[in-house]
């Protein structure tokens, strides 16, 4: 077999392992999925009509609001399965089996793709739920099937992006306490951003802030993808600033893999 | 004989602490050497370097024929490490965490199935196939372990403290299995701080003691190495004894029993026999006392062996 055979091989067997133990492991997996639709009802049902009525459209109000909250809501069960990831490869590394696989004759990053492509695959499950939920509460997106597509794959490349950046900071902390609270600030970013409210509400340095940190952009084009709203520049920057954090993420992760202590 | 395991050199520090200052060690294919030390002597960080997980900081390696630092992907496909925290997956059962490694070794479904078969059969694991390692018991547990690493037919086997904290009946499977590999022609390369344990099992024995080889060689030869052997006369009578202590030297001991410094080598037997006899004394009984290992440890390192350690 060839190198990339043997990578592609040997990944898919981690990716194995990691969805099994996430099913005999279920409680952070539903804990991550559970957290966006807690936010999205406490968003729509609590503070929806009142931020609704804020947004200013012709209607104003809870529908408003709804359609206005769902992408920062994606966006934010994003940043929870992230913290899901950190904690879950933190825990894989205190098993003795780490030491083994690398012991073994298997490509070396095999392990950590098995952990990024198993927390994508987990997360994409948790979107779907997140979606599903957020249609049942009156979100009525006007976006044809390209959009659709398109609005999935942006969400796919943020979610491979967070992923390899939470399993570098989960390698990075030395216990799973640590893994579980370094990812925290991720999961305040939507809400730094235009996720909840629009960023011209904000005061002049946190709007400078908003406008310009990662998740604006991603969430702008998810809103312009889904309720026809403008996207402009959006899309491009957010494809640059995923494929750099995925970048950033991959590196850091594999140098950590490499260097952690023995046992 | 070609050597499975040379090391010459070798050299690892973390931060000012020298762990290994300057290790030579050979180990002929096929048999089965220990490295005999307390705890903090350097075993498990020689077993890390020469398994791949830590690199050195200086020296010469070759396992299995290739060169550590040059070629550890090659090293990595001969070798098996069964460390003393147990590498199983927690999550997984005794069966899915060997068909992993047959997985990861690409055996293929068909004969992944059967080598993870013919391996739960092998270490008596049959009954806890479907069960996760944390219902396994301390050498159930050992033994799933060594029996994934078995998975790729290793060359090298590395066995770090494999009995630590197990019950008598327990390390004996244990030592029973490693005999099993032995037979098929592997390489073992044991830490210990069992003396027993060296002693039952292995070939040759080195004892590390401060990153360093104090000794190596056989059982015996460490044995021999050592004061503290005796030979025990036994005679029938106190004009005997003082016959005795008289025509050999040494001072007459109460009763009837008489310690004579010695190796108990053959040679030495038969001149000190010879003697007694030329002067027409004649001995009850005879036994040589050979120090155990305990004795070598402690002439050589200057400190009692094992404290033991709450597992």
């Amino acid at each position: 077999m060839t190198t990339l055979a043997l990578t592609v091989n040997d990944s898919a067997t981690m990716l194995r392992r990691n969805l099994v133990r996430a099913l005999r492991y279920p409680g952070l997996t539903v804990i991550v999925a559970a957290m966006p639709i807690v936010f999205l009802l406490l968003f729509v049902y609590v503070f929806g009509g009142t931020l609704g009525a804020g947004l200013g459209g012709p209607s104003g109000g809870r529908a408003e609001y709804v359609a206005y909250v769902v992408p920062g809501i994606l966006v934010l069960a994003i940043t929870g399965g992230a913290q899901g990831t950190a904690i879950a490869i933190a825990m894989d590394m205190t098993e003795g089996i780490i030491a083994r696989f690398r012991t073994m004759s298997i490509a070396r990053a095999a392990v950590l793709t098995g952990h990024v492509v198993g927390a994508v695959l987990q997360t994409l499950v948790g979107l779907a739920v997140v979606v599903a939920v957020a249609l049942l509460v009156g979100f009525r997106p006007d976006a044809n099937p390209v959009e659709w597509l398109a609005a999935a794959g942006l969400l796919t490349l943020v979610s491979v992006a967070l992923s390899w950046l939470s399993v570098a900071m989960g390698l990075w902390t030395k216990t799973v306490e640590a893994a579980s609270n370094v990812p925290m600030p991720l999961m305040l970013l939507p809400f730094f951003g235009s996720g909840f409210v629009p960023v011209e509400s904000m005061p002049g340095a946190l709007r400078w802030f908003a406008e310009n940190q990662p998740f604006t952009p991603v969430i702008e084009t998810l809103r312009g993808l889904l309720t026809g709203t403008a996207i402009g520049s959006s899309g491009w920057v957010a494809v640059a600033w995923c494929a750099g954090i995925a970048l950033v993420g991959y590196l850091w992760a594999v140098r950590n893999y490499e260097r952690r202590p023995a046992r | 004989m070609t050597d499975a395991i040379s090391v010459r050199g070798l050299r690892k520090s973390f931060g000012p602490k020298v762990v290994l200052d300057g290790l030579d060690l050979t180990v002929p294919e096929g048999t089965v050497h220990a490295l005999l030390g307390p705890n903090g002597a350097g075993k498990t960080t020689t077993v890390d370097v020469l398994s791949t997980l830590t690199p050195a900081d200086g020296g010469e390696v070759r396992v299995a024929g290739h060169d550590l630092a040059r070629e550890p992907r090659a090293v990595r496909a001969a070798i098996a490490l069964t460390g003393q925290f147990s590498a199983v997956d927690a999550l997984l059962t005794g069966a899915e965490n060997l068909r992993l490694m047959a997985d990861l070794h690409h055996l293929g479904r068909q004969e992944g199935r059967r080598r993870a078969a013919e391996l739960l059969e092998r270490f008596d694991l049959v009954d806890a196939a479907g069960q996760v390692p944390s219902t396994y018991s301390g050498g159930m547990r050992r033994r799933l372990d060594l029996a994934m690493g078995l998975m790729g037919r290793p060359r090298v086997v590395f066995l770090d403290e494999p009995t630590t904290g197990l019950d008598p009946r327990s390390r004996r499977a244990m030592w029973d299995a490693v005999r099993g590999l032995v037979a098929d022609g592997v390489t073992i390369l044991l830490t210990t701080q069992y003396l027993e344990e060296a002693d039952q099992l292995a070939d040759r024995i080195g004892v590390l003691d401060s990153g360093r080889l104090v000794a190596e060689g056989t059982a015996d030869e460490l044995k021999r190495l050592v004061p503290g052997g005796h030979v025990r006369l036994q005679f029938g009578d106190a004009a005997t004894v003082r016959a005795a202590a008289r025509v050999l030297g040494v001072p007459a001991a109460d009763g009837l029993v008489l310690e004579v410094p010695g190796d108990g080598g053959v040679a030495e037997l038969r001149a000190l026999l010879a003697r007694l006899d030329d002067a027409r004394v004649d001995v009850a009984a005879l036994t040589v006392h050979t120090p155990d290992l305990d004795d070598v440890f402690l002439a050589l390192t200057g400190r009692p062996a094992a404290e033991e350690v709450p597992a």
